[in-house]
C-alpha cells in the first residue's frame, strides 16, 4: 500500500512538471495514452493526466494519430470520475467519421442513467452538428461553458515559459512548477540604494539660525541643476540636497563636492554609505541574496571615487569590515577595485584586515583571482604614490605626511605584493599570464623615483627574477629588460641630483647624496650582494657594450 | 579579534558587522567602563538604578510594558529642537498625502492621523545626552463624538542614554539620538521613518540581539534588586534546522536565579565575562542535567526577567521604572555599535 502511494506522489509530480516549451509530439501522447489504459495506475494520476491534455492539446503537433484512439478514450465515459474530462478531451478530437450511431447510443444511454450533464450536452451538441441526423433529441442551442476551466498547474508555468523564451525577466524554478510565491524581493523602506535629488527642505519655515550670507538669493533648487554651465552660473546659491546619498549617481553635485569644504556633507555621506553598505552586504547578512543591486551599487560608489580621485572612508572602514568574512567571490570585480581606493595611511589596520584576508585567498583561489589582485594592488600603489605628486591638503590625510611615513608605508605594500608573487608563481608554475603581472606591478615600483618623485628602490625579489629572466617567452623576458633599465635610469638620476633625503631605519632606502665615487661601487657591492649575481652580470655587460659604442663612435667621428 | 568576526558570520541573527573599535576587545558592552570606573576590557559597570529623579515619571511610564521594536538612527542633521511643532504638522501633511497615494495603512473608517512631537528630557544618561524625542499618531474617528480621547496609533521614540561614544566629537549641526524604539503598525514606521530619512539625510535600520548580548543581558538583569519579583527568568530557545523547529522555554524562579548569580558576580556594580559564562553553563548543566540537551548547542532567542524582556529580532518589553535608564543605555551601546 505503501509503496503505491509514493509513486502516485512520483507521477503527479512528473506530470505537473511536463511543460511544453514548443511542440509536443504526437507519439508521446499515443505512448501515454497506451500506459493509461493499462489500468495500472490510480484513479487520481488518470484524472490528471487527462487534466493536462486537455491544457496542453493545441500543442500536439500533428493529431491523427492520436484521434486513431478515439475509440479508446471513448470507453473511458463509462468511470464516473473522469466521465467529465474524457468528455472534454474528446469533445477537442472529434471529427465527423468519429460520430457514429453506438456512440450516439452511449451517449444517450448515459445521459439516462446521469442526467443532462453539461458535458455530455457538449459532446452530443457537437455530435448533432456534425450529424444532425443521428441525433434526434432537440438540445439547448445556447451554448454556455460546457466544461470546467481545467487548466491547472500548468497555465502559469507555461505561461512563465513563453514569456521566458520571448526574453522576458528570468523566473525562479518555484513559479515553473507553480508551487511557489516567485522570489521577487520587496524593497526595503528605509534602504534604497539610488536616491533622487531633492532639494532640502528646511527652508521652509525660517531657519534663522542657517540663514547663510546669501540669504537674500533663493537657493537653486537642485532637481533643476542639469548642466554644467548651470553649476557655475548657481554655484554661489547651490544647496546639497537633502539626502546625501543621491550625489553619487550626480557628476554635477560631485564636482560640487569637490570645491566646498564643509565637513557636515561628508559626514552625512559617510553615515549614509556606512549604513547601506552594511545593511546590503551579500555575504555579511544572511536574508540577502540579490547581488545585482549590491553589485551596481558598489560600481556606483566606484565610479564616484574615480571621479573625485580618493577614496570614500566608509567604504575603507567597510571593506576592513567585510574583506575577512569575503568568499573571494561574491562581487570579486567591484571588491578589488574598491580595494585600489583604500586611502593612504599609516594605521596599522591595513595589514590585518587587507593584506591578511586577501592573502588567504590568494594562495588558495584560481590564477585569474590572483592576477585580478595584483592588478588591484598596482592601482593601489600608483593611487597612493599619485598622493604624494599631488600636494595635498594636509587636514584630509589621516597620515602623518613626513617623507619616512609614505615610505614605509609603500614599502610594506610593495614587500606584500613580492611575498605574493613569490608564492604565487610557485603555485601557478611560473605562468606567464601572472608573470605578465606581477612585472606590470613592478614596473610601476622601478619608476617611483623618477614619475613619482619617491626615493625609494626595491628590486624584485629573486623568486620573481629568476623566473622571469629564465622564462622561455620573449614578452616576460622584454618586461623584465625594461625594468631593470628603468631601475638604472632611476638609480643613476637619483645619483645626480642634489636634494637631500633622509635615510630610512630599513636598508631599502637610500640618501643618495651620500653615494658618490667610491661608495657608489660600494652601493653596488651591496645590491650584488642581495644575491642578485645576474644582475651584477646583466650591469657590467651593459656598461661594456655602452663604453664600446661609445668608444667606437669616437672613433667614427675623428675618422 | 577573531571571535567577534566568527560569531557575527555564523550567527544569523547577528546582523551588524563588527565596528573596528571594538575588534579588539569582543565584548558586546563594556564602553561604560571609561566613564563610570577605569577598569580594563572584559568589564561593565552598571549605573545605580534610579532614584526619583526629576521629571514626571508618569512621561516616562510610558515607555514601560509595550513592546518596542529597536532601530538604529544616525546622527540627525539640522534637526531643530525648538521646531518640533512644525515638525509635527510637516509629518502630518506627508502621512496625508502617502494616504492619498494609497500608501498606508488602515482600511476602513476614515481616520484623522494627528502628529505629536514632543521631548523626553527625563531619558537622559549623562550631560552631553540629547533629551529624547516622542512622536506619537493618534487618530479621532470622525464618528466618535468630540471630546473623547483620541486613540494612540503608533508610538515611536528616539533616545540616547550615555551615547558619548558617538556624540563626543559630533559637529553642532548634528544630534546624536541613536536609538529608536517603535511601536504600532509597520506600515506607519515606515511612512514616519521616510519622512525622518528624507528630512534629516538619517538612516534606520532594524536593531538586532545576538545571542551573546542576550546572554549579558540576562546576566546583568537576574542580579537587579527588585522588591518583589513578578516573574521568573525565562530564556527560550530555538532550533531551526528540524524537520518541525523546536523552541525550548526554560524558566527559573526569580529566586533562585538571583542566589545562582549572587554567588557567581564578585564585585558588586561589575561584571566580567567570565562571570556571565559561568552563569550560563551552571543553567545549561542544570538543564542537561534533567533533560539531557545541550542547550549551548542551539540557539538562545528571547530572555525575559522581571527588569525586562529582549527577544533577538530587536524587541524588547521594559517592565521596571528603576531600571529604565540602565536597559536604554544598553540598548543605546548597540545601536551605536552599529552604526560606527
Amino acid at each position: 500500500m505503501g509503496r503505491i502511494i509514493s509513486a502516485d506522489r512520483v507521477n503527479t509530480r512528473l506530470l505537473k512538471s511536463l511543460i511544453p516549451a514548443s511542440v509536443i509530439p504526437e507519439n508521446s501522447v499515443v505512448t501515454a495514452v497506451s500506459w493509461l489504459c493499462t489500468n495500472k495506475s490510480s484513479g487520481s494520476i488518470q484524472l490528471l493526466f487527462l487534466r493536462w491534455l486537455i491544457t496542453v492539446f493545441d500543442f500536439i503537433d500533428r493529431k491523427e494519430q492520436v484521434n486513431a484512439l478515439y475509440g479508446f478514450f471513448f470507453s473511458f465515459l463509462q468511470d464516473e470520475k473522469l466521465c467529465p474530462y474524457v468528455c472534454h478531451v474528446l469533445y477537442l478530437l472529434t471529427r465527423k467519421e468519429n460520430v457514429k450511431p453506438f456512440r450516439v447510443r452511449r451517449l444517450l444511454d448515459l445521459q439516462a442513467k446521469m442526467g443532462m450533464q453539461p458535458h455530455l450536452q457538449a459532446l452530443l451538441s457537437l455530435y448533432k452538428l456534425f450529424c444532425p441526423e443521428l441525433v434526434t433529441i432537440t438540445l439547448p442551442t445556447k451554448t454556455k461553458t460546457y466544461f470546467k476551466s481545467s487548466e491547472g498547474p500548468w497555465k502559469a508555468a507555461m505561461n512563465a515559459v513563453r514569456q521566458r523564451n520571448q526574453g522576458s525577466t528570468p523566473l525562479t524554478q518555484a513559479v515553473f512548477l507553480g508551487t511557489a510565491q516567485p522570489q521577487s524581493r520587496k524593497r526595503k523602506w528605509n534602504t534604497q540604494l539610488v536616491l533622487p535629488a531633492s532639494s532640502a527642505r528646511n527652508s521652509e519655515v525660517g531657519t534663522e539660525k542657517y540663514s547663510d550670507l546669501f540669504s537674500t538669493d533663493e537657493t537653486f533648487p537642485v532637481e533643476q541643476l542639469q548642466t554644467f554651465p548651470q553649476l557655475l552660473q548657481n554655484i554661489h546659491r547651490l544647496e546639497f540636497p537633502s539626502q546625501m546619498g543621491s550625489v553619487l549617481t550626480n557628476p554635477l553635485l560631485l564636482h560640487y563636492m569637490n570645491c566646498v569644504r564643509d565637513e557636515s556633507i561628508y559626514l552625512r555621506l559617510y553615515y549614509w554609505m556606512g549604513q547601506m553598505l552594511q545593511e546590503e552586504c551579500t555575504w555579511c547578512v544572511v536574508d540577502n541574496t540579490n547581488e545585482t543591486e549590491f553589485k551596481s551599487f558598489l560600481e556606483t560608489i566606484y565610479k564616484a571615487e574615480c571621479f573625485l580621485q580618493e577614496g570614500f572612508p566608509a567604504c575603507e572602514e567597510f571593506l576592513y569590515k567585510s574583506l575577512p568574512l569575503w568568499d573571494g567571490s561574491s562581487c570579486r570585480p567591484e571588491i578589488l577595485k574598491l580595494v585600489s581606493w583604500i586611502p593612504l595611511s599609516s594605521s596599522p589596520e591595513i595589514k590585518s584586515y587587507v593584506y591578511g584576508p586577501l592573502a588567504q585567498l590568494f594562495f588558495t583561489s584560481s590564477l585569474y583571482f590572483k592576477c585580478s589582485v595584483l592588478e588591484s594592488l598596482k592601482e593601489l600603489l600608483e593611487n597612493w604614490l599619485n598622493c604624494n605628486v599631488i600636494d595635498m591638503d594636509p587636514e584630509f590625510h589621516s597620515l602623518n605626511t613626513t617623507l619616512s611615513g609614505l615610505v614605509t608605508v609603500v614599502a610594506d605594500l610593495i614587500h606584500f605584493v613580492g611575498r605574493l608573487s613569490t608564492v604565487g608563481l610557485r603555485l601557478e608554475k611560473n605562468s606567464t599570464l601572472l608573470l605578465f603581472f606581477i612585472l606590470d606591478f613592478y614596473e610601476t615600483v622601478c619608476d617611483m623615483y623618477l614619475k613619482y618623485n619617491l626615493p625609494l628602490l626595491i628590486l624584485p625579489p629573486a623568486g620573481v627574477f629568476y623566473p622571469a629572466l629564465l622564462s622561455m617567452d620573449s614578452v616576460t623576458l622584454n618586461q623584465l629588460c625594461y625594468i631593470m633599465y628603468r631601475y638604472r635610469t632611476n638609480l643613476v638620476a637619483a645619483k645626480e641630483n642634489e636634494e637631500s633625503k633622509k635615510i630610512c631605519p630599513e636598508d631599502t632606502t637610500l640618501n643618495f647624496k651620500l653615494i658618490k665615487g667610491k661608495r657608489w661601487d660600494w652601493y653596488l657591492e651591496y645590491l650584488y650582494a642581495q644575491g642578485l649575481e645576474g644582475l651584477k652580470v646583466f650591469i657590467e655587460s651593459s656598461i661594456n657594450r655602452v663604453s664600446q659604442a661609445s668608444l667606437r663612435k669616437a672613433e667614427n667621428v675623428e675618422a | 579579534m577573531a571571535a567577534m568576526a566568527v560569531e557575527s558570520a555564523e550567527d544569523g541573527a547577528a546582523r551588524t558587522l563588527p565596528s573596528l573599535g571594538r575588534l579588539s576587545r569582543g565584548l558586546p558592552f563594556g564602553r561604560a567602563y571609561g566613564r563610570l570606573g577605569n577598569s580594563p576590557s572584559g568589564r561593565l559597570i552598571l549605573p545605580a538604578p534610579l532614584s526619583q529623579e526629576s521629571g514626571d515619571p508618569q512621561r516616562t511610564a510610558l515607555l514601560l510594558r509595550k513592546a518596542w521594536t529597536l532601530y538604529s538612527v544616525t546622527p540627525l542633521y539640522r534637526f531643530c529642537r525648538g521646531r518640533l511643532r512644525d515638525y509635527a504638522r510637516l509629518l502630518g501633511a506627508f502621512i496625508a498625502a502617502e494616504r492619498q497615494k494609497g500608501l498606508a495603512v488602515e482600511v476602513g473608517v476614515e481616520l484623522d492621523i494627528k502628529v505629536a512631537l514632543s521631548s523626553l528630557p527625563e531619558l537622559q544618561g549623562s550631560e552631553q545626552d540629547q533629551p529624547a524625542v516622542l512622536v506619537q499618531l493618534s487618530s479621532r474617528s470622525r464618528a466618535s463624538p468630540k471630546n473623547s480621547e483620541d486613540k494612540i496609533l503608533w508610538s515611536g521614540c528616539f533616545c540616547c542614554v550615555y551615547g558619548d561614544d558617538l556624540s563626543e566629537n559630533m559637529p553642532e549641526d548634528f544630534t546624536c539620538l541613536p536609538l529608536f524604539l517603535a511601536n504600532g503598525a509597520e506600515s506607519y514606521m515606515s511612512v514616519v521613518g521616510n519622512w525622518f530619512q528624507k528630512t534629516f539625510d538619517c538612516i534606520f535600520r532594524r536593531l538586532a540581539i545576538s545571542p551573546f548580548s542576550l546572554t549579558w543581558m540576562v546576566a546583568m538583569w537576574t542580579g537587579c534588586k527588585v522588591d518583589k519579583a513578578t516573574s521568573g527568568v525565562e530564556l527560550v530557545f530555538s532550533v531551526p534546522r528540524l524537520p518541525q523547529p523546536l523552541d525550548i522555554s526554560y524558566a527559573i524562579h526569580p529566586e533562585d536565579a538571583k542566589a545562582l548569580w549572587d554567588t557567581i558576580q564578585k564585585t558588586p556594580g561589575e561584571i566580567t565575562q567570565e562571570e556571565v559564562d559561568v552563569f550560563m553553563d551552571c543553567l545549561y548543566s542544570h538543564f542537561h542535567r534533567h533533560f539531557k540537551i545541550h542547550l549551548s548547542a542551539t540557539k538562545l532567542v528571547k530572555v525575559s526577567t522581571a527588569i525586562a524582556s529582549a527577544h533577538c529580532d530587536g524587541i524588547v518589553k521594559m517592565l521596571h521604572s528603576q531600571y529604565l535608564s540602565g536597559v536604554l543605555m544598553l540598548l543605546t551601546e548597540l545601536a551605536i555599535s552599529q552604526i560606527q
